[in-house]
C-alpha cells in the first residue's frame, strides 16, 4: 500500500454480492452492496430473473385464457388478480355483474388478502428469528387453500372465477370450512401477535429500520400497505370501489413512520379487517345468480355444454375468441396484496388484447430499495426486503 | 406409480444376514440407507411453486417427516437440487453454477411445469426446461403441484439414493452423461 | 368525470395552445393525446399547478401500433393520479419509429426509473437524461426488443418446435 497521508484519510468500501440466490432475500433478487463494515453505503439493484413476458404472451391469448397468467403474478394472492383481471374485460364490455357474484369475490379476494399478508408478517417473523410463528399461522393458511380448493379445485394458482361471475356457487362445503375459518382464525392470529407484536427482540429489530417518508413513498409510486405504513390511507377498494366494496364497513389502518414494524402492523391490521369485511358479506350476501347473463362471454356450464347446442355454439366461439370485444382503451385496478394493481388494456376488436400492461405494485415499489437501506445494516435490509414483500412473479412479470 | 415407494422409512431393513448379535449386508445398502433418509435439499425456489415449496415444508405437510428438514442453501453441502419455479435464460447460467458446485454425489429434482419444461410460459425469455442445462433425476408434474406430490417426489428421490452403486458417479456411463450437457 | 376533462384541456390549451391534439373519455378516464415535445413540460405543469396537482405517476407504458401512419406509430402512456381529489388523466402521446427520443421524467418522479428502463427494454424507447438507461427484465445481451409487434412470442432459436409435431 502506498502509505501517503491521504490514503489514511480514503475509506475503504467493500462489494458484497446478496443474491440471486441468497437464502435470505426469499425470491430471486440480486443486491451488490457497497459497504463500509456493517453499514451500507450504496447498492445496485438486479432484477429480471424470472422475466416471463407476461405482456407480450397476453397480446397472444383470448380474454378467457389470460386469467392463468394473472394467477402467477403475485402468487401469494392470486384470486385478486383474477378478479381484477375480470373485471377489467368486465369494464370494457360494459357487463353489469350480479350482486351475488360480487360479494362472492369479496369474500374470496378478502380470504387471499389475508393468505398474502401471512406469508408477508410470519416471513418478518422469521427473518427476525421466530420460527414457530410461521409454522403455526401457516396451518391457517392451508385452511383458506382447502377453502379455495373446495370452490374452484386449485389452491395456489386459482383461476378463480369467469369474465361475467363466478363459475359456480359456494358449495355446502365451502361455506362449512368458511365458517370453521371464520371461528378459528382470530384464536390463531391473536395467539400470533401476542408472540410477536410486544416481543422486545421484535420490537428492537423492527422499529426505525427501513423507515420511508410520505412524500418519498408517493414519489416512489408506492400503493399499499407500504405507502399506508408511511401515513398516506389511499386505498384503491375506498378510493374507487369495485366489486360493491361501498356496502362494507371497515377501516384503513396507517402506519406513522413507515419503518418496518409499521408495514408489519398495517398488515396485521388489515386481516383483521379483512375478516370484518368476510363476516359481513357471509351474513348480507343476497340470493340470485352467481353470474351475469353475458352468453357472449360467460363459459357456459359444462353440463349445458354437452347438452345443449346453444351452450355449445357459444363455448366454442369463446374458446375459439370468436366473440366481438368492443375496441377501446381501460385502466381498472383492484387494491391487491401489495398495492394498486392496475390492468391497461387496449382492444382493437380481435380475440387478444392489441396491448395488457399490469401495473404491478412491487415493480414499481422495488425501485425505492437502495434508498430505505442506505445507511442501515446489512442485517436490516433483509429485513427490510421481507417487510416490503417483494414477489419476484409480480416484480419481473 | 408403484406403492413401493413408499417403502422406504427409518425402520426400513435392507436384505442381508442376519443371527444373534449381528447383521450383515453390503456396503452399498448401507450407504444407501443413510443418505436416502438424510437428504440435504438444496432450495432453489424462485417463483409460484417455491411458495407450494414452503406449505410443503411448514407444520402442515412437514418435510421433516422424511428426514429432509435441513434446508442447505450452500450448494457445497447439499445432496439434492430442488429448483422450484421458472427458470429464465437470465437465470439459467446462476443455475448451472450452483449444480456445478455441489459436491457427489447429487441429485435434482425438478419442481412443477416450468421447470420441467417451460410451462405456460414459451417465451422468448424463459428457458424450457431446466433438462436442457442440467441432467434431471425426477420431475414432478403439475402447475404447481400439490405439496403430496412433492413429498412423493422426494421418496422417489429416496428410492434414487437408496438403491444407488456406491461407485456410480466413477462410472464412464455417468461422466459422458455429464459431459453431455458440458459439465466436468 | 367528463367535467375533468373540461377543467384539464382548458388548463392545458391555455399553457400549450395547440399541442393538445385530441381529449376524450375512454370509459371513466380522461385522455389527451399531446405533442411528443410538449409531454415532459405538460407532465411537470400537470403536476405543479396547484389546482390540478396530479401528484402520483400511477403508471406509464409503451405502445406500438404499426396499422398507424409512420409518425405515430409508437405511443407512449403516462396516467396521473391526484390522490386527494382523486382524480386520473392518462396522456398519450405518438411518435415515428426513427425518432424513438423521450426526455426522462425521472426527475420529476423518482418512480419513473425503472418504468422507463422497462419500456426501453421492451420497446427501445430512448429516454433523453435518464440517469442508467439499460435494460432491466432481459439479459444485457438481447439485440432486439421484444415487445414490438414484429417479433414472435417465441423464443427465435429453439430448435425442437418443427412443424411437423405442433400441426401448423
Ligand atoms: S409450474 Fe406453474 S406454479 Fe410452478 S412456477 Fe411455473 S407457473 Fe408457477
Amino acid at each position: 500500500m502506498n502509505a501517503t497521508s491521504s490514503t489514511y484519510d480514503e475509506k475503504q468500501y467493500s462489494t458484497l454480492n446478496l443474491g440471486p440466490t441468497h437464502p435470505a432475500t426469499h425470491g430471486i433478487f440480486q443486491n451488490i452492496l457497497t459497504m463500509d463494515g456493517e453499514m451500507i453505503v450504496d447498492s445496485v439493484s438486479t432484477v429480471g430473473y424470472i422475466h416471463r413476458a407476461f405482456e407480450k404472451l397476453a397480446e397472444h391469448r383470448p380474454y378467457n385464457q389470460i386469467t392463468p397468467i394473472t394467477d402467477r403474478l403475485n402468487y401469494c394472492s392470486s384470486p385478486i388478480n383474477n378478479m381484477g383481471w375480470h373485471m377489467t374485460v368486465e369494464k370494457l364490455i360494459g357487463a353489469e355483474i350480479p350482486k351475488r357474484a360480487q360479494y362472492m369475490r369479496v369474500i374470496i379476494m378478502e380470504l387471499s388478502r389475508i393468505a398474502d399478508h401471512i406469508v408477508c408478517d410470519t416471513v418478518i417473523a422469521v427473518d427476525t428469528g421466530a420460527m414457530t410463528g410461521f409454522l403455526h399461522l401457516f396451518q391457517y393458511r392451508e385452511w383458506i387453500y382447502e377453502i379455495f380448493e373446495e370452490i374452484c379445485g386449485a389452491r395456489l394458482t386459482t383461476n378463480i372465477g369467469r369474465i361475467g361471475g363466478m363459475e359456480r356457487d359456494f358449495s355446502p362445503k365451502a361455506w362449512e370450512k368458511l365458517d370453521h375459518f371464520l371461528k378459528n382464525f382470530p384464536t390463531g392470529l391473536r395467539e400470533f401477535q401476542k408472540l410477536v407484536d410486544r416481543n422486545r427482540i421484535f420490537m428492537d429489530r423492527t422499529i426505525n429500520v427501513g423507515g420511508i417518508t410520505v412524500d418519498m413513498a408517493l414519489d416512489y409510486g408506492f400503493t399499499g400497505p407500504n405507502l399506508r405504513a408511511a401515513g398516506v390511507d389511499y386505498d384503491v377498494r375506498v378510493a374507487n370501489p369495485y366489486s360493491s366494496y361501498e356496502d362494507f364497513e371497515f377501516d384503513i389502518p396507517v402506519g406513522t413512520n413507515g419503518d418496518t414494524y409499521d408495514r408489519y402492523m398495517v398488515r396485521m391490521e388489515e386481516m383483521w379487517q379483512s375478516l370484518r369485511i368476510i363476516e359481513q358479506a357471509v351474513k348480507n350476501i343476497p340470493d340470485g345468480a352467481y353470474h351475469a347473463d353475458l352468453p357472449e362471454f360467460y363459459l357456459p356450464e359444462k353440463q349445458d355444454v354437452y347438452n345443449k347446442m346453444e351452450a355449445l355454439i357459444y363455448h366454442f366461439k369463446i374458446v375459439m375468441g370468436e366473440t366481438a370485444v368492443p375496441k377501446g382503451e381501460v385502466y381498472h385496478s383492484v387494491e391487491g396484496g401489495n398495492g394498486e394493481l392496475g390492468f391497461y388494456l387496449v382492444s382493437d376488436g380481435g380475440r387478444q388484447p392489441f396491448r395488457l400492461h399490469f401495473r404491478r405494485p412491487c415493480f414499481i415499489y422495488y425501485q425505492a430499495y437502495p434508498d430505505m437501506i442506505r445507511g442501515g445494516m446489512l442485517s436490516d435490509a433483509i429485513l427490510t426486503m421481507s417487510s416490503m414483500n417483494v414477489i419476484a412473479g409480480e416484480l419481473d412479470a | 406409480m408403484s406403492t413401493t415407494a413408499i417403502d422406504i422409512h427409518p425402520s426400513y431393513q435392507p436384505e442381508g444376514l442376519e443371527g444373534q448379535g449381528f447383521f450383515a449386508t453390503s456396503l452399498d445398502k448401507v450407504v444407501g440407507l443413510a443418505r436416502a433418509n438424510s437428504l440435504w435439499p438444496l432450495p432453489f425456489a424462485t417463483s409460484c411453486c417455491g411458495i407450494e415449496f414452503m406449505a410443503t415444508m411448514a407444520s402442515h405437510y412437514d418435510l421433516a417427516r422424511f428426514g429432509s428438514e435441513r434446508l442447505s442453501f450452500s450448494p457445497r453441502q447439499a445432496d439434492l437440487l430442488m429448483v422450484m419455479g421458472t427458470i429464465s435464460k437470465k437465470m439459467g447460467p446462476i443455475l448451472r453454477q450452483v449444480y456445478e458446485q455441489m459436491a457427489e454425489p447429487k441429485w435434482v429434482l425438478s419442481m412443477g411445469a416450468c421447470a420441467s419444461s417451460g410451462g405456460i410460459f414459451d417465451t422468448y425469455s424463459v428457458l424450457q426446461g431446466i433438462d436442457r442445462i442440467i441432467p434431471v433425476d425426477v420431475y414432478i408434474p403439475g402447475c404447481p403441484p400439490r405439496p403430496e406430490q412433492v413429498l412423493d417426489g422426494i421418496l422417489q428421490i429416496q428410492k434414487l439414493a437408496e438403491s444407488e452403486e456406491r461407485r456410480r458417479r466413477e462410472s464412464p456411463e455417468y461422466k459422458a452423461l455429464l459431459a453431455q450437457y458440458g459439465i466436468e | 368525470m367528463s367535467e375533468l376533462l373540461e377543467i384539464v384541456k382548458n388548463k392545458l390549451q391555455d399553457k400549450f395552445g395547440d399541442a393538445v391534439l385530441a381529449s376524450e373519455m375512454h370509459y371513466d378516464f380522461p385522455v389527451f393525446i399531446l405533442k411528443k415535445e410538449l409531454v415532459k413540460e405538460a407532465l411537470k405543469f400537470l403536476k405543479e399547478d396547484a389546482e390540478l396537482n396530479f401528484h402520483f405517476l400511477t403508471t406509464m407504458c409503451g405502445l406500438h401500433h404499426p396499422e398507424n401512419p409512420a409518425e405515430s406509430e409508437f405511443g407512449l402512456m403516462y396516467q396521473l393520479h391526484n390522490m386527494p381529489k382523486n382524480w386520473r388523466i392518462r396522456i398519450k402521446t405518438f411518435m415515428s419509429r426513427e425518432n424513438l427520443d423521450m426526455l426522462t421524467v425521472t426527475d420529476v418522479w423518482k418512480t419513473a426509473g425503472w418504468m422507463e428502463r422497462q419500456e426501453f427494454d421492451f420497446f427501445g424507447f430512448n429516454f433523453v437524461g435518464h440517469p442508467n438507461l439499460k435494460r432491466i427484465l432481459n439479459m444485457d445481451e438481447m439485440n432486439y426488443f421484444p415487445m414490438r409487434k414484429e417479433y414472435p412470442l417465441e423464443d427465435m432459436q429453439r430448435d425442437d418446435k418443427n412443424d411437423k409435431m405442433f400441426g401448423r
